[in-house]
């Protein structure tokens, strides 16, 4: 035991930032397997499509930059674990991911003890970067998101809504709470309040109760799965009020399993692929050439979040934790794919939403809703 | 004799994990975290090994009393914590180690009271049955704690976070050797031949006058007090748990480390618990095959060690019949 304990401590190297090969590392966290995997392998093609990139250009500051990625199997406990293993076998000098927000909150913490910078691509729950000081992100936050769905509704001229919540997807239930919230304070009524958990595949009992109280449309903030299979049973039971939701509804899937019934819904995201700016379809005809689809919401985030933390280090001219820190906390109307990004004093990104609709089993662009 | 050399042992092993934990800040962050996952891992699996392995009854449902753990000692040191501390006389090693003592404790008997609780109806059930009830608890216990409110005591389905960061390599070991040193000095005693009764023959048992269920919810009630316990240090090592981790795996998990193991060998099931969980770090270069690199190994090994890596009776001298 002790000989055991001696050779660990005999492990443990001082110093941070780059290897042998005098690479700069970077360590990111995806969920590659597992229940959330299609996000984890997205924001994955987009921060290797972003490390590629800056690579091809030269790299940063001389060297060329490594990345590191470990899988969490989207599990509990998981994230914190390898979050650890980079920062101390890795020696990474900032790190990007979660997506889910659940496991960036165990990765904050670790990531903020240890002085290395974190930048979340799309993790939206508030409390993410309450962990501290080095932990920022590059997409919006719930209350923004459940806010700017509210503003769309009141905008509509709708005053009733009915609410369905995933109660188990902390996601779901910050973004309801955020849109109750503003849309009752602008004078909507909510009719009903309704809840389900992932993995539901029977609806119609919450819809029959959703239905009886006449609402203009159904704010259904879960993620696709289910909400693809609650678009179907919803006019199935003759509701023809539109959907609404946020950017967990960003798959393919979402038209896969509800064809036409999801036609004519609305949904906040982060960027749509169909916008014609020349910086966005590059980026679209890029990815599309590597990985053979149009790249969605994860993975334009988790591309910007690369060349934030790039640029940063450009900057700052060093990879040390607290000049780094610095660096990223004074992004200012970075040029991004999901918009220009501004990171304010509690480190989350303010920028706009785009509302999308399914149109002919395509996703799209409605309007802009500015913060 | 031997009475002495256990309590030795046990002395031992509180003074090696109370020295480790002494000079654990030279310890590499990673490493450090895989042996308290190990230490963690090891007191779920022989506190199930009580009763899955020397009781002979099939829980299903162990992950479900390590959240009651979890969420009962974060309570304790989420909202009494800071009152706590001021009683105690301000932040402090001592006052943190008291709070976290009676977090854990809390916790572990939290667990126990609901192992109690579960216990008294249903383990008057046999094998899939009971199997079947401690599921569907897991279950239970995971929905209701999802199903708070959000700004509850509970956190509903974000969970709790910011839980002070306790959880030490002394703590984990610790536990675990009392855990270890308790379950096995309850297995050798008349109490483990009730056990053993009750997993042989639970007729015969009845008809020599033991009263089966007495010894059975007695198992379940220590086994979930360990796994309280266990609970309560991982929410202090992860300072952030939700229900979602106390899923039906996470019950199989712990299951899956005690056949390994041997079912009702301690040594095996430890041992099992410590490969198990390391043996998840050494896979993560198979990246997207290490979950069907892990399950090809289960299988092989069931199929080539059926009774177990160190199946009971290999360290224990028992008389059998």
């Amino acid at each position: 035991m002790a000989a055991l304990v001696l050779g660990l401590t005999g492990c443990k190297q001082q110093g941070g930032g780059g290897d042998a090969a005098g690479d700069i590392v970077i360590g990111e966290v995806a969920a590659l397997t597992g229940g959330t995997a299609t996000f984890g392998t997205s924001s994955n093609a987009g921060t290797k499509m972003a490390v590629a990139e800056i690579n091809m250009a030269g790299g940063l500051l001389g060297k060329q930059v490594r990345l590191v990625t470990e899988d969490d199997q989207s599990k509990q406990g998981e994230a914190g674990t390898v979050a650890k293993k980079l920062i101390s076998r890795d020696k990474v000098v900032a790190m990007l991911g979660e997506v889910a927000s659940g496991r960036s909150l165990e990765m904050g913490p670790i990531c903020q003890k240890a002085g290395v910078p974190m930048i979340s691509p799309a993790s939206t729950n508030a409390k993410v970067t309450e962990a501290g000081d080095y932990v920022f992100r590059v997409c919006f936050i719930d209350p923004f998101q459940g806010t700017v769905m509210g503003k769309f509704a009141i905008s509509r001229g709708w005053k009733k809504v009915a609410i369905l919540i995933d109660t188990k997807q902390d996601y779901s239930v910050g973004l309801s709470q955020y849109f109750k919230e503003y849309f009752a304070k602008n004078g909507g009524t909510i009719t009903g309040e309704q809840s389900y958990g992932s993995g539901d595949k029977d609806f119609k009992a919450q819809l029959t109760a959703i239905k009886a109280g006449e609402p203009d449309a159904i704010f259904a903030s879960g993620y696709y799965n289910e909400t693809g299979l609650i678009a179907s049973q919803a006019r199935e039971l003759g509701i023809t009020v539109p959907l609404l939701g946020g950017d967990g509804w960003d798959s393919p899937s979402l038209v896969e399993v509800a064809g036409s019934a999801i036609e004519g819904s609305f949904f906040s995201n982060h960027f749509s692929n169909e916008d014609t700016s020349p910086k966005i379809q590059e980026f679209v005809k890029k990815f599309q050439s590597v990985y053979g689809k149009v790249p969605d919401a994860m993975a334009a985030l988790a591309y910007d979040s690369g060349m934030i933390l790039a640029d940063a280090i450009k900057r700052a001219g060093t990879t040390e934790g607290k000049a780094l820190r610095d660096a990223i906390a004074a992004t200012k109307d970075f040029d991004g794919i999901t918009g220009k990004i501004t990171l304010d004093e509690k480190r989350n990104a303010n920028k706009s939403a785009v509302v999308l609709t399914i149109k002919n089993g395509k996703f799209s662009y409605v309007e802009t809703v500015a913060p | 004799m031997k009475h002495h050399t256990s309590h030795f042992a046990l002395l031992l092993a509180l003074a090696v994990s109370l020295g480790v934990s002494l000079c654990s800040s030279q310890l590499d962050d990673y490493y450090l975290d895989i042996m308290l996952n190990v230490g963690i891992n090891v007191i779920l699996a022989v506190s199930l090994n009580l009763v899955n392995g020397h009781t002979g009854q099939f829980s299903l449902g162990h992950a479900a009393f390590m959240a009651v753990g979890a969420y009962g000692s974060s309570m304790v040191t989420l909202e009494m914590g800071a009152s706590m501390m001021r009683v105690l006389g301000g932040a402090g090693p001592v006052a943190e180690s008291v709070t976290f003592l009676v977090a854990l404790l809390v916790g572990g008997v939290s667990a126990a009271v609901c192992g109690w609780i579960v216990g008294m109806p249903s383990l008057r059930l046999r094998g899939d049955y009971l199997a079947i009830v401690t599921l569907g608890f897991n279950e239970i216990i995971r929905v209701v704690l999802q199903n708070t409110n959000g700004d509850g005591p509970f956190g509903g389905a974000l969970g709790l976070k910011g839980i002070p960061a306790y959880t030490s390599f002394f703590w984990v070991f610790a536990t675990a050797a009392i855990a270890i040193y308790t379950i096995g000095a309850l297995v050798n005693s008349t109490y483990g031949r009730g056990f053993l009764a009750v997993r042989d023959d639970e007729i015969a048992g009845e008809s020599m006058g033991i009263n089966t269920t007495r010894y059975k919810v007695l198992a379940f009630v220590i086994g979930s007090f360990f796994a309280g316990l266990a609970g309560g240090l991982y929410a202090h090592l992860r300072t952030t748990i939700s229900p979602e981790g106390f899923n039906f795996l996470k019950s199989v998990d712990v299951v899956v480390m005690v056949i390994l193991g041997g079912m009702g060998s301690t040594v095996g099931v430890i041992v099992a618990a410590v490969v198990l969980t390391v043996l998840n770090e050494f896979l993560r270069d198979f990246e997207q095959y290490r979950m069907i690199v892990f399950s090809l190994l289960l299988i092989v090994m069931m199929i080539v060690r059926p009774q177990g890596l160190l199946p009971a009776g290999l360290f224990q001298r028992r008389k059998r019949a």
